[in-house]
């Protein structure tokens, strides 16, 4: 499995990230050379081998329906560049 | 995923083209909030209309390092769905994150289940009508998480994020592509959110956005191949919803018969147009990159987990109304609209039980529903009890009151309030079932008319003129029945 320029440049903005045309070839080796190092894995055999979901033999712990958190809006917002009445200010989104 | 067309085209249905007859086939995804305390994955309140981010926690606005716990009645719920829907429970099924950018999804992604949902396919019947019962297929259920809400119209270039809904469970449900015009998607939409409220597992409130749906809509010849859909986001409303399917079906047929092509994409219903307008191009809307969420182990549970939920089931709406049919004798019709929800049926059983079915439900359905709907008052609110018009139906059964007078009763009870049977009793309103005492009204009253009598007896429908004058004398509360058996034996009809 290898990538090519498009898709770096597909990824890249799916992700949200400004890729300049000048990078795109140094990123699409770069994620190359990662596929073929992670492509490695291909040789083992797993034939009959159920994908392993936890490293601990342990299984999902549920906690009880009870309201434990929340009523903190000021912290919320802390870090938000802009807020207003506790709602966070973003640029215009709107299609 | 191969599609089986399950459905006999129905000529009732097709729309009518320039160049011939085109049938819809709808799909439809319902997003129903499930009715729990807490979130999905973390410990702050559901609770609707509360100040802008307050029911956040650290987890719900994706702060560094914090991590999902999974609320156990969240799982029920979606279980007790499913065997409500008569679907597979997959005792292991597995969280993916779905990952898209957009500001009210904190996360990145949305916590959802891709190939591995907790619920398999079910079904939903459809009581259409003339048309019959219309069996839809369910596809699946899955859990998610909601995404918070962008608020638009507050700033000229600013949007408002509030994540109060940020992390609340959703069920997804996903019908087969079984439905075949607008009114069968809208009747699917009623009984499931009727089932899930019998079920007590989502309010259905689509005010308050507890319930949306997402419409795939494809038009073709009747029976032909499938055509290229469309997906109408977040219909919040039935009538929209039909609206919305209606306008998108001649938009793509009038496309089609120009010589165009669908193209595959996103749209979304203005309630103020009535349109659908393109939102998305097609690949940055469906490239989710899924992948299985690393901070969540696959969710597992047993049979006795399973049989525990189903044990505690309420009868849900089909098996009512069988009952409601087999037990009280009902007509599919009115059984139907008896169990459209299930505080309407509790309250009809209420005054049914002991007492002639038909005769409760003619009561229920036309007078206090007619009266609660024009008054806008739920029927739990209702000022008329199951045991007081359980009392009205039991005095019109024995003959102490006409249907007429019952009616004055009815009334008399909505406004005051009182027992029935008292109130009939202090204000004289019993029928004159006595013979003697009608004898005696009808006497005069043909004694005092001969021309009447004269027309009668060359035209027996006219008997009704001579009906009304006695039950006026009578003030209404001669037996109607008594009163023409002994008008025709006296006019020698």
């Amino acid at each position: 499995m290898s990538v090519d320029a498009d898709t770096v440049k597909r990824i890249g903005r799916l992700a949200r990230i400004k890729i300049e045309d000048g990078d795109v070839d140094k990123l699409k080796d770069e994620l190359n050379t990662i596929l073929d190092f992670v492509e490695q894995l291909s040789e083992v055999n797993v034939e009959g081998v159920e994908a392993m979901t936890s490293v601990a033999p342990m299984a999902l712990r549920r906690r009880e329906d009870a309201v434990t958190d929340g009523g903190y809006p000021d912290k919320i917002v802390a870090n938000s560049p802009i807020s207003e009445d506790n709602f966070f200010m973003v640029p215009k989104v709107v299609e | 995923m191969t599609i089986v067309d399950t459905r006999t085209p129905n000529p009732k249905y097709f729309i009518k083209g320039a160049t011939g007859d085109w049938e819809m086939v709808l799909g439809l995804e319902v997003h129903a909030q499930v009715t729990s305390e807490s979130k999905l994955f973390s410990g702050s309140s559901t609770e609707f209309g509360q100040p802008p981010n307050n029911n956040v926690s650290f987890v719900d606005a994706a702060m560094p390092g914090m991590l999902p716990v999974i609320n156990e009645e969240c799982v029920r719920q979606a279980v007790r769905t499913g065997l409500g829907l008569k679907a597979q429970i997959n005792k292991r099924s597995i969280f993916d994150r779905k990952n898209y950018f957009y500001p009210d999804l904190p996360q990145g992604y949305q916590i959802s289940q891709f190939q591995d949902p907790i619920v398999g396919e079910g079904k939903i019947y459809l009581d259409m009508g003339e048309e019959g019962e219309v069996e839809i297929g369910v596809e699946r259920l899955h859990l998610e998480q909601d995404a918070g809400k962008s608020i638009h119209d507050q700033h000229p270039n600013m949007s408002f994020v509030d994540l109060n809904r940020s992390g609340v469970a959703l069920m997804e449900i996903v019908s087969k592509p079984d439905l075949r015009c607008s009114d069968e998607a809208k009747a699917y939409i009623n009984k499931l959110r009727t089932i899930l409220r019998y079920l007590g597992t989502c309010d259905g409130n689509m005010e308050q956005g507890s319930m949306r749906a997402d419409i795939n809509v494809s038009v073709r010849r009747p029976g032909g191949e499938f055509g290229t859909r469309c997906e109408i986001k977040n219909v919040n409303s039935v009538r929209f919803a039909g609206q919305a399917i209606e306008f998108e079906a001649r938009r793509q047929i009038d496309i089609l018969e120009d010589g165009g092509e669908i193209d595959q994409e996103t749209r979304l219903f203005d309630p103020k147009t009535g349109e659908t307008r393109s939102m998305r191009s097609k690949e940055e809307a469906h490239d989710y990159r899924y992948f299985p969420c690393p901070d969540l182990l696959p969710l597992e549970f047993d049979d006795a987990f399973i049989e525990e939920l189903a044990k505690d089931l309420p009868e849900l709406p089909d098996e009512k109304r069988a009952r409601f049919i087999n037990d009280f004798g009902l007509t599919a019709y009115d059984a139907s609209v008896l169990v459209a929800d299930r505080e309407s049926a509790t309250y009809y059983e209420a005054v049914a039980n002991g007492r002639d079915g038909k005769l409760a439900a003619n009561w229920v359905i036309n007078e206090l529903f007619g009266r609660l709907n024009k008054e806008d008052v739920a029927v739990v609110d209702s000022p008329v009890s199951a045991k007081q018009l359980g009392g009205i139906v039991d005095l019109i059964s024995k003959g102490d009151i006409s249907g007429k007078i019952a009616k004055d009763l009815f009334e008399i009870v909505w406004t005051e309030g009182g027992d029935p049977a008292a109130i009939v009793e202090e204000r004289g309103m019993k029928q004159v079932t006595d013979t003697g005492a009608i004898e005696k009204i009808v006497d005069e009253i043909i004694a005092g008319n001969p021309d009447q009598v004269a027309k009668a007896q060359d035209n027996p429908k006219l008997v009704g003129w001579f009906v009304g004058q006695v039950m006026k004398a009578s003030q209404g509360k001669a037996n109607p029945q008594a009163v023409n058996e002994i008008l025709k034996a006296k006019l020698g009809l």
